[in-house]
C-alpha cells in the first residue's frame, strides 16, 4: 500500500466524520435560535428527521420498488406472477427453497439444544465463565472467517496423499476413504449447515444461560429437597422458567438463518445444490442480470421472515402484560 | 467444609459424597456425564478456530503437505504467511493492508453515524411529546422485518443514479477525492437505524423524567439537554449498541459486495477474503492468516467488551 493512499483514505473518513458532526451541530444549533413559537417544532423535527428520511429513502421506498420489480421482468414491463412461477417450478429454484427450509429448522433447533444443554452444564461451576468465552467466540467472528476455518476443516486430498483437513483424516482413521465434502450431495448442505449452528450456539447459550440465572434459588432448592432428580428440575422448573427466552432463541436464530448468505458464498457459492434464497437473491440479481427473480426471491424472504417476527412480537406482549 | 458432619436424609440410601446441605445447589448439575459433555462440546467449538490459528504459523510446505495435528512430528514456525498477506507488494498476493485500511474506514463512520442518528431520534420519541409518536414508533420497530435484500437493488439503483454524480460534481467542484465508501456509511447507517432506535429508545425513555424536566424547566432546549444530559447517561447503551454495530458492519460481506465497488479502493477484508477463497481456494498459507487477519479485530473487541457486548445481546433479544 502506497502511503499516499493510505492518507488519501484517513483524510476521507476524517471528511466524513466531519461534515457530519457539522451537519448535525449545525441544525441542533440553528434549532436552538428558532423562533420561539416555533421552537418545540423546529425541535421534534431536528431530532427526528434525519432518521426518518433515510429510512423512507434507504429502506421504505426500496422494499416498495423491489415488490414492484417483483412482478417485472428484465424490460421492467409487468408480467404477473412469472418470476414467483419461476423460483417454484425450476428444478433448481425448487431445490434452494428446499434448501432453505432445512437450514431453518436445523439451525435453530440444534443450535438452541446444543447451547441450552452446554449452558445448563456448566451453569455455576468453577472456569464457567472461560467455558462460555470458548463456545460465544464463534459468534464475534465474521461469516467469512468461519467459512475460511471449515473449509479447511473439511478440505479434502486424494487417498494416497496425506490429508490437511481434518474430518477426511478422521474418517480414514476410522478405516474410510476421503470425501470430497463440499462437493458430495446432499451432505454438503448439512456440513454448511453445521457452520452456522457452530456460530448459533454461542448466542443460545448466552442469552439462555442469563436466563436460567433469573430462576429463583429458592425453587430449585425446594425442587431438590423435595427428591427430584436433575432430569425432573429441568423439565419442572428450569424449562417453564426460560419459556419465553427459548422462544426468543429459537425466533432470531431462525430470522438470521433465513437471510444466511455468506457461509454460502464463501464456501461453495451456491454450486453443488448448496444455494439458499439468501444466496440465490444475489447471485439473480446482481450476477445473473434478473432483477426481476432476484426481488421475487427477496420478496419470499419477507414471507418467510414475516410470521416469526409477528409471533416473537406477540410471545413479548404477552411477557410484558404478564408482568 | 471439612467439618461439617454429613446429614444425608435417611431415604436417599445412595448417600453420594458431597451432596450434604452444604454443598448445595452448586453441583446439582454437574455430574460426570454433564461434565464429560460440556468438555467435548468446548473442545468441537474451539478445534476448527485452533487448527486453522496453527496452521497460519506454519510453512506453506508443511501446510500443503501435512496436517495440522501432525505439528510435532513436521514442526516448523514462520510468520511469512503473515508478512506476505498484509506486506507483499507482488501483484499475486492478497495485498490485505490495504483492504484492513478499507474494513477501518468503513466500520467506523458507520458505527457512529446509526448511533448519532438513533440515539436523536430515540431522545425524540421519549421526551418530545408530539401527535402520532407511539404509531410511528412502532412504525419504525416493525421496519427490522424488512430484509435488507428487499432494499438492495433500488438502493444501488438511487445511489448510482443521484448520488454518485452529485458527490463527484461536489468532488470536481472542490477538488477533493471521492470513493465508495459514501454509500457503504449510508446503507449501513439504514439498516441499522430501526433496531438502533428501538434499543436506544427503551434505555433513554427509562431516564428519570425529573432530571430532564428540571433542566427544561431552567430553560435548556432540547438541544442542550440531549447533549448534556442524555448522551453522558446514555453511555452504556450507547457501548453496547456501538461494539454490536462495529462487529456487524466489520464482518459483513453483503452490504459491501453490492455498494463497495470491490476494488482495493473501498473493499474491505471480508469481501477480499470472499475473493481469495473463490479465485484461490487451495492456497492455504495465504487464506489461514489472512483470516486471522481479518478475526483479530473482532476477537479484541469481543474479548475486552464482553460484557458490554452480552448486555447488548440481552437488551436486543429479551427486552420487549
Amino acid at each position: 500500500m502506497r502511503t499516499v493512499d493510505l492518507i488519501e483514505k484517513i483524510v476521507q473518513v476524517g471528511l466524513g466524520l466531519a461534515v457530519f458532526a457539522a451537519v448535525i451541530g449545525l441544525i441542533l444549533f440553528l434549532a436552538d435560535k428558532a423562533p420561539k413559537k416555533a421552537k418545540d417544532v423546529v425541535q421534534l423535527v431536528v431530532f427526528l428527521a434525519p432518521a426518518i428520511i433515510l429510512l423512507a429513502i434507504g429502506l421504505i421506498y426500496p422494499a416498495i420498488r423491489t415488490s414492484i420489480l417483483a412482478f417485472s421482468n428484465k424490460a421492467g414491463d409487468l408480467i404477473g406472477l412469472d418470476n414467483f412461477a419461476w423460483i417454484f417450478t425450476q428444478p433448481d429454484a425448487v431445490r434452494v427453497v428446499i434448501n432453505t427450509l432445512i437450514w431453518v429448522v436445523c439451525v435453530p433447533l440444534i443450535s438452541t439444544i446444543v447451547g441450552l444443554s452446554y449452558a445448563i452444564f456448566i451453569d455455576r461451576s468453577r472456569g464457567e465463565k472461560f467455558f462460555k468465552a470458548l463456545v460465544f467466540m464463534p459468534m464475534a467472528i465474521s461469516f467469512v472467517g468461519a467459512g475460511i476455518i471449515w473449509r479447511f476443516l473439511y478440505d479434502y486430498r486424494p487417498a494416497e496423499r496425506e490429508q490437511i483437513g481434518l474430518l477426511n483424516q478422521i474418517v480414514i482413521w476410522l478405516g474410510g476413504e476421503p470425501v470430497k465434502w463440499l462437493q458430495t450431495e446432499p451432505i454438503n448442505t448439512f456440513l454448511l449447515i453445521i457452520v452456522m449452528i457452530w456460530i448459533q450456539t454461542g448466542f443460545a447459550m448466552v442469552v439462555l444461560s442469563a436466563s436460567i440465572k433469573g430462576i429463583p434459588t429458592e425453587q430449585v432448592e425446594a425442587a431438590q429437597l423435595d427428591g427430584t432428580n436433575a432430569w425432573q428440575r429441568f423439565v419442572n422448573v428450569t424449562l417453564p422458567g426460560i419459556r419465553s427466552s427459548i422462544v426468543v432463541v429459537v425466533t432470531t436464530i431462525s430470522i438470521a438463518t433465513l437471510k444466511v448468505f455468506d457461509i454460502v458464498r464463501t464456501m461453495t457459492a451456491g454450486n453443488f445444490d448448496t444455494s439458499v434464497i439468501a444466496n440465490e437473491m444475489y447471485t439473480q440479481a446482481f450476477r445473473a442480470n434478473e432483477p426481476g427473480r432476484g426481488a421475487a426471491l427477496a420478496l419470499v424472504l419477507f414471507v418467510l421472515v414475516l410470521p416469526i417476527v409477528i409471533y416473537n412480537v406477540r410471545v413479548l406482549r404477552k411477557q410484558k402484560e404478564i408482568r | 467444609m471439612t467439618s461439617t458432619p454429613v446429614a444425608a436424609p435417611i431415604d436417599t440410601d445412595v448417600a453420594r459424597p458431597g451432596t450434604t446441605k452444604t454443598a448445595r445447589v452448586k453441583k446439582r448439575l454437574t455430574s460426570r456425564g454433564a461434565t464429560i459433555v460440556s468438555l467435548i462440546i468446548a473442545v468441537l467449538w474451539t478445534l476448527p478456530t485452533f487448527g486453522l490459528f496453527i496452521s497460519s504459523f506454519r510453512p506453506e510446505e508443511e501446510i500443503k503437505g501435512n496436517g495440522w495435528w501432525t505439528i510435532f512430528a513436521n514442526p516448523g514456525f514462520t510468520l511469512d504467511n503473515y508478512s506476505e498477506v498484509l506486506l507483499s507488494s507482488s501483484a499475486s498476493s492478497p495485498q490485505l493492508g490495504e483492504y484492513f485500511v478499507n474494513s477501518l474506514a468503513i466500520a467506523i463512520p458507520a458505527t457512529i453515524f446509526p448511533l448519532v442518528l438513533a440515539a436523536m431520534a430515540a431522545y425524540a420519541f421519549a421526551w418530545i411529546k408530539f401527535r402520532g409518536s407511539g404509531a410511528l414508533f412502532v412504525f419504525i420497530f416493525a421496519l427490522q422485518i424488512v430484509p435488507l435484500q428487499l432494499a438492495l437493488i433500488p438502493l444501488l439503483q438511487i445511489f448510482s443514479g443521484i448520488l454518485q454524480p452529485f458527490q463527484e460534481s461536489v468532488g470536481d467542484a472542490l477538488n477533493i477525492p471521492t470513493s465508495n465508501y459514501l454509500q457503504i456509511w449510508i446503507a449501513h447507517t439504514i439498516f441499522a437505524l430501526p433496531l438502533a432506535i428501538f434499543l436506544l429508545h427503551n434505555f433513554i425513555s427509562e431516564i428519570p423524567g425529573e432530571v430532564i424536566e428540571a433542566a427544561r424547566v431552567d430553560g435548556a432546549s432540547h438541544g442542550q439537554v440531549f447533549l448534556r444530559i442524555i448522551i453522558p447517561l446514555a453511555i452504556p447503551a450507547l457501548a453496547s449498541f456501538a461494539i454490536f454495530q462495529f462487529l456487524w458492519v466489520w464482518n459483513d460481506l453483503l452490504v459491501a459486495l453490492i455498494f463497495s465497488g470491490g476494488t482495493s479502493e473501498a473493499a474491505p477484508l471480508t469481501q477480499r477474503l470472499a475473493e481469495l477463497t473463490g479465485s484461490r481456494g487451495q492456497e492455504w498459507q495465504r487464506l489461514t492468516a489472512a483470516a486471522f487477519v481479518s478475526l483479530v479485530v473482532p476477537l479484541i473487541v469481543f474479548f475486552s467488551l464482553q460484557r458490554y457486548f452480552v448486555r447488548g445481546l440481552l437488551a436486543g433479544s429479551t427486552k420487549g
